[in-house]
């Protein structure tokens, strides 16, 4: 049943995401793949849609799956499902298990959770641009605009840290490509 | 102004106003519970953000949750962490409405092909600011190399492998590795 699913489905997402919204992408991303759910384009959409929307990207991401494909109940069951294990947690830590993070076998997970939570988002960065520009396994064929794109983007987006004091904010980043993305192809 | 109503409205206000996620929202937090409401201590703040750093879920959430509890028990726990996430779940819910058909206008759709890009881009460049800051030891730089080996292998394949196989194996290693350098470390005490 869908609503049991999408419940189930996002309660692993919020039990496993260390390391905040990013960390999530790749494990909702999991989900939502092998149930079918939305394809892998509408997803990347999403997530732009949640950097430029207020609230916890995670949130947002379960609200917008949830809706989907379950309507109004589905979005209420997808988000509480994705922010109650946080919920619980933190409620377990106050009231009981307060020592328990500096228990040095309980450190000793941690250390190990952390950098392997880097390397999963930072392949499913990477995995994203690749199919971007050259497609996928079955179907592979170099995008030249698309490669164009991208590398314009990475050297204005990280070039600009070198110029302002901050650089450009990913929202900023998102408006920049949009525009770009108007004007390439709506010329082309 | 009952303090349940002002929990409320506070991460409502917070829930609204923050772009970008998670560490955008800990300054304003920081900034509304600390120092302008005086709800909690700054150390109080420093290990919320550690319980949120090394719990799982959205760190917005771990934050509500912390000062509702603070002030009013489960009730205070509960609202709080309910008007965090009212505003954008009202927000998504309207978009999700509408996003097919938006998508299906010829700007709309070229818009989100430069949008593809950009996400790309920014997945990456989180990954790489968190590699900036993670202790650089030998048993992490493995990790680290083996996870990204294996997940690309997996979205390039389409392997029915779950990131969360990932993750246990990834703290069963450096588990038992723990146990190992203890075990070895009482042996040499010992001995």
């Amino acid at each position: 049943m869908i609503y049991w699913d999408l419940f189930i489905g996002f309660l692993k997402v919020g039990m496993s995401a260390f390391g905040g919204a990013y960390a999530a992408i790749p494990l909702i991303r999991d989900v939502v793949l092998s149930y079918g759910w939305i394809e892998d384009e509408m997803l990347t959409y999403m997530i732009a849609v949640s950097e430029s929307t207020p609230g916890p990207i995670m949130v947002n991401l379960a609200t917008y799956v949830g809706s989907s494909q379950g309507g109004f109940w589905g979005a209420v069951l997808a988000t509480t499902a994705v922010t109650l294990p946080a919920f619980v947690i933190v409620l377990l830590i106050m009231v009981a298990l307060k020592h328990m993070l500096k228990n040095r076998g309980v450190q000793a997970v941690l250390q190990g959770l952390k950098p392997c939570v880097i390397g999963i988002i930072f392949a499913t960065g990477l995995h994203m641009i690749l199919r971007n520009c050259v497609g996928s396994l079955a179907a592979a064929s170099a995008d030249l605009t698309m490669i164009l794109i991208t590398l314009g983007l990475g050297a204005v987006y990280f070039g600009s840290r070198k110029v302002l004091k901050k650089g450009i904010s990913p929202i900023g980043l998102i408006g920049i490509s949009a525009v770009v993305g108007i004007l390439v192809y709506g010329v082309k | 102004m009952s303090l349940l109503l002002e929990l409320f409205l506070t991460f409502a206000k917070i829930g609204l106003f923050t772009f970008g996620g998670g560490y955008a929202m800990i300054s304003l937090i920081d900034y509304t519970c600390v120092e302008e409401k005086k709800w909690i201590t700054h150390d109080e703040m420093m290990d919320v953000t550690v319980i949120a750093e090394s719990t799982p879920g959205p760190i917005a959430i771990n934050c509500a949750t912390f000062v509702g509890y603070r002030q009013k028990g489960l009730i205070g726990a509960a609202v709080s962490t309910f008007g965090m996430v009212l505003p954008s779940f009202c927000i998504i819910f309207v978009i999700s409405q509408f996003l097919d058909h938006f998508l299906e206008i010829a700007w709309v759709a070229h818009a989100f092909l430069g949008i593809k890009a950009a996400v790309g881009i920014l997945i990456l460049d989180a990954a790489l600011k968190m590699m900036k800051k993670m202790k650089k030891k030998p048993l992490s730089l493995a990790i680290l190399g083996c996870s990204v080996l294996a997940m690309l292998l997996i979205n390039i394949f389409a392997l029915k492998v779950s990131s969360i196989t990932l993750l246990l194996a990834a703290g069963v290693v450096s588990l038992a590795l723990f146990f190992v350098r203890e075990k070895a470390g009482k042996a040499g005490a010992g001995a």
